[in-house]
């Protein structure tokens, strides 16, 4: 067995020339010594006096001639540059792809793309009961429901986006073993299903948000450079994932885990600018503010939400009586209040006392690294994907 | 002879099977695993091609023979690319498309976004889909059920607007494993004179079938796998295919006595 492998080389110089095109005639120019090895073997249960006779092999190195006529070995990975025109060049079947598995994914639903709205407003209510109410997480929040409302909508885009892709490449399978195009399509497109979905998502995040009474103003524009960093961050980590999840199963078993320890740390339904204990612990703080996800969902708060400006950490000159204050409000006391309704009114404007608190991260170091996590993320994802190219649908 | 298409050196394809042992792993097992940067518990090695060396030229169509399990969707799968090769290699120009019998492409999609999906993906032009796509419909026959779900097919239809999809663009090689042997007579006519056409736009064809009626109709050269390894290859057709049926214990193929292979007509 192993003397057929370590001398394959030297065989085709040798027996090529009388395996050649001559030889096919008839088996006289067979039984070249050096082809006598175990190639040989089931050729000769077929026939007694035949032995391996292959006249498609021409005389001569065959990746040689392979050269002279430019082929190109079959799994090799196109350029770089080649690569993303390749990608651009399919830019029709990205949007065609997206489009097509939106509208098939809910098909068999009863709802059909109610579902889209409904499973994270109802995943709001859960979350508005146990934390907001049960847990008091919304003592500190002005506007809690719609400061959860977009928390858990763009939090929404960024998860979806990591699960499906960790299975993109398992999933298509079929389509890849079956024709050529260039595999970052698929993470591309998957992406694409959950940004149009996102866009259904924000109807329902301007709706709240009108209804808890803030005003139209012209931030309300600066969500489109937001949503474009956090498309651009979902895309590169949709690479990494698609890799990972084309090599092991073990991938998308992990990832809701994951995902799910990343939500509760981002700060969906409490604030992490905010919340008590988080104060008095300022790595843990800063680590969980500057987390890409908290990052894009804090931003979309600001400038979607009048109050989440007022009351943002460092808006306001330091002041330590009033961010005593805004985390350890004083008690009723009828000296102080003359009505019950006086304190509510004390409280109701000490939510914005935590202005006057230093900012862990300030709102121009979150735009900052808001579009550092998206050009690195997205670079490194890419390459990555592109690294492994010619690995998708192996296996 | 025409240029050389598929050159395929000393080609040696080891397949790994993991988790033969049928162990899943929890989350934390795996997670522990993963830290490690441990393999998959028991990885089998499959040494499926073993040494195999020819070269395929513009026009040709290859037929590949051989018993279940000899190595011949291995080779095709290593020729598109989609295995890496462990020792030697495959040299192609351009890329390969590869049908199989599995039974659709994207199945919760309908046929109809089955066929401009896959012109796009194969780098159309969205005029060029809009151009062959009453061809392709047409050619794959599958009728009203162009409207459903690809998953509601049968196996026949399904490999019938696979294959109408994949040879709407004229491909360097195309490489069909079994594709046709669920299709009906006038589908294996069809699909028949459109190998041919492909052929005379200087594409190489591929084709493993079970039936070898369908290779000796359509292919000039033969591959006969056993074990991984070539028997013979060569063009003399229907001498490879009697040795072939000789050494599984069957008889020769009965032909008419003036009949000669079509392909080398």
């Amino acid at each position: 067995m192993s003397g057929s492998r370590n001398g394959d080389r030297g065989q085709l110089s040798g027996p090529g020339a009388l395996r050649g095109r001559g030889t096919m005639s008839g088996p006289g120019g067979l039984a070249a010594p050096g082809s006598l090895t175990d190639q040989a073997e089931p050729g000769a249960t077929a026939d007694g006096a035949l032995t391996s006779q292959n006249t498609m092999i021409p005389e001569g190195d065959l990746a040689e001639l392979a050269r002279s006529y430019g082929l190109k070995p079959s799994a090799a990975r196109p350029p770089l540059i080649e690569y993303m025109k390749r990608v651009w060049s399919r830019r029709y079947f990205i949007t065609g792809f997206a489009t097509a598995q939106n509208v098939a994914m809910y098909t068999e639903a009863r709802l059909g793309q109610v579902w889209q709205i409904l499973t994270p407003l109802l995943n709001v209510a859960v979350y508005y009961l146990i934390f907001g109410l049960i847990l008091d997480t919304k003592r500190g929040v002005p506007d809690f429901i719609a400061f959860l409302v977009i928390g858990v909508f763009v939090f929404n885009f960024t998860q979806r986006s990591f699960i499906i892709s960790s299975r993109v490449m398992f999933d298509s399978l079929p389509l890849i073993r079956a024709l050529y195009f260039p595999r970052a399509c698929l993470p591309l497109g998957y992406v694409l299903i959950e940004l149009q979905q996102l866009a259904i998502s924000l109807v329902v995040i301007f709706a709240t948000v009108l209804a808890v009474g803030q005003p139209v103003t012209w931030d309300w524009l600066l969500i489109i450079p937001i949503l474009v960093m956090q498309t651009l961050f979902n895309v590169g980590a949709a690479f990494i994932l698609a890799r990972f999840g084309a090599g092991f199963d073990d991938v998308s078993q992990l990832l809701p885990f994951i995902v799910r320890t990343w939500f509760y740390a981002s700060g969906v339904m409490f604030s992490i600018q905010t919340f008590k204990n988080l104060s008095l612990h300022p790595t843990i703080a800063k680590v969980l503010q500057y987390n890409p996800a908290a990052i894009y969902m804090t931003l979309v708060r600001d400038v979607l939400l009048k109050s989440q400006r007022q009351s943002m950490p460092g808006t306001q000159p330091f002041n330590r009586l009033l961010c005593t204050q805004y985390y350890d409000p004083p008690a009723y006391s009828a000296t102080r209040w003359p009505t019950r309704a006086a304190y509510d009114k004390f409280l109701n404007a000490n939510l914005f006392n935590s202005a006057h608190c230093h900012a862990v991260v300030s709102m121009d170091n979150l735009w900052l690294f808001g579009a550092l996590w998206a050009v690195v993320i997205l670079v490194v994802g890419f390459i990555f994907f592109w690294r492994a190219e010619v690995q998708y649908g192996r296996g | 002879m025409a240029d050389p298409m598929v050159v395929v050196d000393d080609l040696h394809v080891v397949y790994r099977v993991y988790g033969a042992g049928g162990d899943r792993g929890t989350a934390a097992t795996a997670m522990l695993r993963m830290m490690r940067r441990q393999r998959r518990p028991s990885v089998r090695e499959v040494h499926a091609i073993r040494g195999v060396s020819f070269v395929a030229h513009r026009g040709d169509a290859v037929g590949v023979i051989g018993r279940n399990g000899s190595g011949k969707s291995t080779l095709l799968r290593a020729i598109a690319g989609l295995l890496p090769a462990e020792r030697g290699a495959v040299y192609t120009d351009g890329h390969g498309a590869l049908l199989g019998v599995n039974a659709a492409l994207l199945e919760d999609l309908t046929g109809d976004k089955n066929v401009i999906l896959g012109c796009l993906a194969m780098g159309m032009s969205r005029q060029e889909v809009r151009d062959r796509y009453p061809q392709i419909v047409d050619f794959s026959g599958v009728g009203d059920f162009i409207n459903l779900p690809m998953k509601t097919y049968s196996t026949g239809m399904g490999s019938r607007l696979r294959f109408a999809i994949a040879s709407a663009k004229s491909h360097d090689v195309l490489l069909v494993d079994e594709a046709l042997a669920t299709g009906d007579a006038e589908f294996r006519q069809k699909s028949r004179r459109r190998i041919d056409e492909l052929r005379g736009q200087a594409g190489t064809v591929f084709l493993v079938a079970h039936n070898l009626a369908e290779i000796e109709e359509n292919c000039n050269r033969v591959i006969w796998l056993e074990k991984g390894e070539i028997v013979q290859a060569g063009d003399d057709v229907p001498a490879i295919i009697d040795a072939y049926l000789l050494a599984s214990g069957g008889e020769p193929r009965v032909r008419e006595p003036a009949q000669t292979s079509p392909a080398q007509a």
